[in-house]
């Protein structure tokens, strides 16, 4: 991964979102929230300010980041796929979908397209099992797929 | 004391209140087998995650077995220890724990000390599964100076953690990641010489498996021993005679300096010197360099900078680098003794002998993993050439033994070499914590009063206490002397200066519990704090059984001012004992 800079105004940001949870070590998961709803995502610099401004070992808060699937490294498309791998989905071929995603988008899971369209992810069942298997592209849901439908999907997308 | 009552396996226990099953089993003498679970007595150090189930027991009127590390006894409480239902339980946690775990312990640097396969024989396992659609997980492997890391050997027991984070206060390691692929690393899975790692190697000293270990220099000893063109000299540490025998089956306190002289003797070592020589070196920079702030300061000189620190410890000194970035000129600038032996091995001894400092190999054996990062510092070596070519621990030095075809129990007890195998008393102690300042107050009361003492021994300073204080009458002058052991003791100790909370003039740190003589380098305690505390009682029957014990009174080191160096902190001495620090702090 890359390195970023971040400027004064983005690390002022950070102050204040830990300066909200009382900069207490125990709020470490309530700033990390905030700061990816901020930044999108939880890039190693912004870990380090955190870990800075909580007083604890960087290593700490990377552990949390990595433990969690909800939190990323990685800089989000400007449209997030993620498909369904529940139970149901799996059973009726979200593999399938997912493996032709892969290969249209030309990107692993967790990656993100070079043009900085797309972004892809796998999620545990979002409760829409009647359709599966189902995908969210940002937050529209597409049910009963099957991949030949994958490439008519994205053209829709700017 | 409040006591309960329990029955462990049909025997009526009482225990003090607040005991683990685990514990008072122990007490009863039924060992149940443990493999995250650790713990040091008296030295604050504990890991008791109840993450791996290894410890399992049955306990009537619950439904699921409890780890018994982590759970405490309660009034009437009856366990089993041994019953089909744990058996099974163990052995499936562990063949869960192989199946993701490699089998190539015959070429394992930590084959026959290694707790997993320890656990192996014990519970009998005779077949490992492969879980299904559970690819076993390779990482990269990571090498740093001190240690390495081959994480496909992780069982994620955490100990690691524990020492990295609660006992050094480090925090270079945590555990990343979820399921197969959990372990513990550092921030952003970086290599350690990345990180503020201190190589203090307190995680090495703690892991069950081959997950960690320190880097090997035996093959690289055995090659200069065998090289004809090179003079290769060997200096030990104060630790390492108090602990080696262990690795040979000898009781934890043994004290096998002679066999160690004779041993490194036959190894083919051209010259067996003392680190004591350097550590009473040290004592005389050290102590000089306390005498000239302390009488600044009593002189009313504001800028004097006290207390200060010693600096024998390179994990320490990593550690205030790159923590205490605005302290760097408080510690004493005096080289630890391995590098103040490397200095005067590379240019005394020498010149002594007619050779040149790149046919003369210096070889260290320390109780330390840091060590193997110190020597290798830019700052002391000269044009490339280090003044400690290669540190190998304690450990090290018995595989070169065995590997030498020494019988070691049968060794003749011989002497160190002259001139750098001269040492004191002071010297030795140095291998626990305390003995540093006790060693450095020993002469520099007998400097500063221009009287003899009358006793000796500073019992006030030993002990194991994570940290501790004394007042030294100085003929009138009282000196405030603090020592802490362990990083996070130090971290408390600085602190708490800063704070104002406390007033010292010198302070001692040793980063390893117990000082040296708890090194990652020395044969592994396995959790047992006794082992620590034996050699501690061996380091100081060493000292009391020495004729000198004052540094200043070694008539080698008395010579050596003569000869070489003029007096201490002279020029000369400055140039090759002194160093200075950097900012690590990022
Ligand atoms: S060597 Fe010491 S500081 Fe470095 S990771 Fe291990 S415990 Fe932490
Ligand atoms: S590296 Fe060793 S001590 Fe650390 S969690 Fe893994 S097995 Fe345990
Ligand atoms: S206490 Fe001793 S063994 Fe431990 S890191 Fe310091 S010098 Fe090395
Ligand atoms: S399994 Fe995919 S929506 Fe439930
Ligand atoms: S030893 Fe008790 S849970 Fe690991």
């Amino acid at each position: 991964m890359d390195k970023i800079e971040l400027n004064k105004c983005q690390k002022d940001k950070i102050a204040e979102i830990c300066a909200e949870f009382g900069n207490a070590p125990g709020e470490l998961i309530n700033v990390l929230h905030k700061c990816q709803g901020h930044f999108g995502y939880l890039p190693e610099e912004v870990q380090r300010e955190i870990a800075r401004h909580l007083s604890i070992p960087v290593a700490k808060v990377y552990g949390v980041v990595t433990f969690y699937s909800f939190f990323t490294m990685q800089p989000k498309g400007r449209h997030s796929i993620s498909v369904c791998m529940g139970t149901a989905c799996y059973v009726r071929g979200a593999e399938g979908v997912l493996e032709e995603l892969k290969k249209e988008l030309k990107i692993d899971v967790g990656g993100v397209t070079p043009d900085g369209k797309f972004s892809l992810e796998c999620l545990r069942c979002v409760g829409a099992c009647g359709l599966a298997p189902v995908m969210l592209v940002d937050e529209k849901v597409y049910g009963r797929l099957e991949p030949k439908q994958i490439k008519g999907i994205l053209a829709q997308y700017e | 004391m409040d006591t309960i009552r329990l029955t462990i396996d049909n025997r009526e226990v009482e225990v003090e209140k607040g005991t683990t099953i685990f514990q008072a089993a122990r007490q009863m003498g039924i060992d149940i087998p443990a493999l995250c679970y650790m713990k040091l007595d008296n030295l604050g150090v504990e890991n008791r995650p109840g993450g791996c189930r290894i410890c399992v027991v049955e306990v009537e009127g619950r439904r699921n077995l409890a780890p018994s590390c982590s759970t405490v006894c309660t009034p009437g409480m009856v366990v089993h220890t041994h019953t089909m239902r744990v058996i099974n339980a163990r052995r499936t946690v562990l063949e869960l724990i192989l199946s993701d775990h490699p089998k190539d312990c015959l070429v394992c640097p930590k084959n026959g000390r290694c707790e997993l396969q320890d656990l192996a024989a014990r519970l009998g396992i005779r077949e490992i599964h492969s879980v299904e659609n559970a690819a076993v997980s390779t990482y990269k492997k990571d090498t740093s100076p001190s240690l390495k890391r081959d994480m496909d050997k992780c069982v994620m027991c955490r100990r690691c953690e524990t020492m990295c984070n609660d006992v050094q206060s480090v925090g270079a390691l945590s555990a990343v990641n979820r399921g197969f692929m959990a372990v513990v690393a550092p921030a952003f899975e970086q290599r350690l010489v990345d990180s503020n790692c201190t190589f203090c190697g307190q995680c090495v000293a703690v892991c069950p498996t081959g997950a960690l270990t320190e880097v090997d220099h035996t093959g690289k000893i055995i090659q200069a021993l065998m090289d004809p063109t090179k003079k290769v000299v060997v200096q030990t540490a104060p630790a390492v005679r108090a602990a080696l025998g262990e690795e040979f089956g000898m009781e934890p306190g043994t004290l096998v300096t002679g066999k160690m002289v004779a041993a490194l003797r036959r190894l083919g070592f051209d010259e067996v010197f003392d680190t004591d020589f350097a550590a009473d070196l040290t004592i005389m920079e050290e102590g000089t360099e306390l005498l000239d702030r302390l009488g600044r300061f009593l002189g009313g000189d504001k800028t004097v900078k006290l207390p200060i620190l010693t600096s024998c410890c390179p994990a320490w000194v990593n550690f205030f680098e790159h923590n205490y970035p605005d302290m760097l000129d408080v510690p004493s600038s005096a080289k630890s003794p391995q590098q103040m032996f490397g200095a005067i091995a590379k240019t005394y001894f020498a010149e002594k002998i007619g050779v040149d400092r790149k046919d003369l190999v210096v070889v260290s054996v320390m109780p330390c993993l840091a060590k193997k990062y110190e020597c290798q510092r830019d700052e002391f070596k000269v044009d490339g050439n280090p003044d400690v070519d290669f540190s190998i621990s304690t450990r090290e030095l018995a595989s070169l033994i065995k590997s030498a075809n020494i019988d070691f129990l049968s060794l003749p007890d011989e002497e160190f070499d002259a001139p750098l195998g001269e040492s004191t008393g002071a010297a030795v102690i140095f291998g626990a914590t305390g003995g540093v300042i006790e060693a450095a107050v020993r002469t520099a009361y007998e400097i500063y009063t221009g009287k003899k003492l009358d006793r000796i021994d500073f019992k006030e300073l030993r002990g194991l206490d994570g940290i501790r204080h004394a007042t030294i009458d100085f003929n009138g002058t009282p000196v405030n002397i603090g020592i802490a052991h362990t990083l996070g003791n130090a971290r408390k100790l600085l602190d708490g200066m800063r704070a104002g909370m406390y007033n010292f003039h010198a302070i001692e740190i040793m980063a390893c519990p117990g000082g040296c003589i708890g090194g990652a380098g020395q044969p592994f305690h396995h959790g047992d704090s006794s082992v620590i505390k034996a050699r501690m009682d061996a380091i100081y029957r060493e000292d009391a059984g020495k004729k000198i014990r004052k540094s200043h009174e070694n008539p080698y080191i008395i010579k050596l001012y003569e000869e070489f160096l003029g007096h201490p902190m002279s020029e000369k001495a400055h140039h090759l004992l002194h160093t200075h620090y950097f900012d690590k702090h990022d």
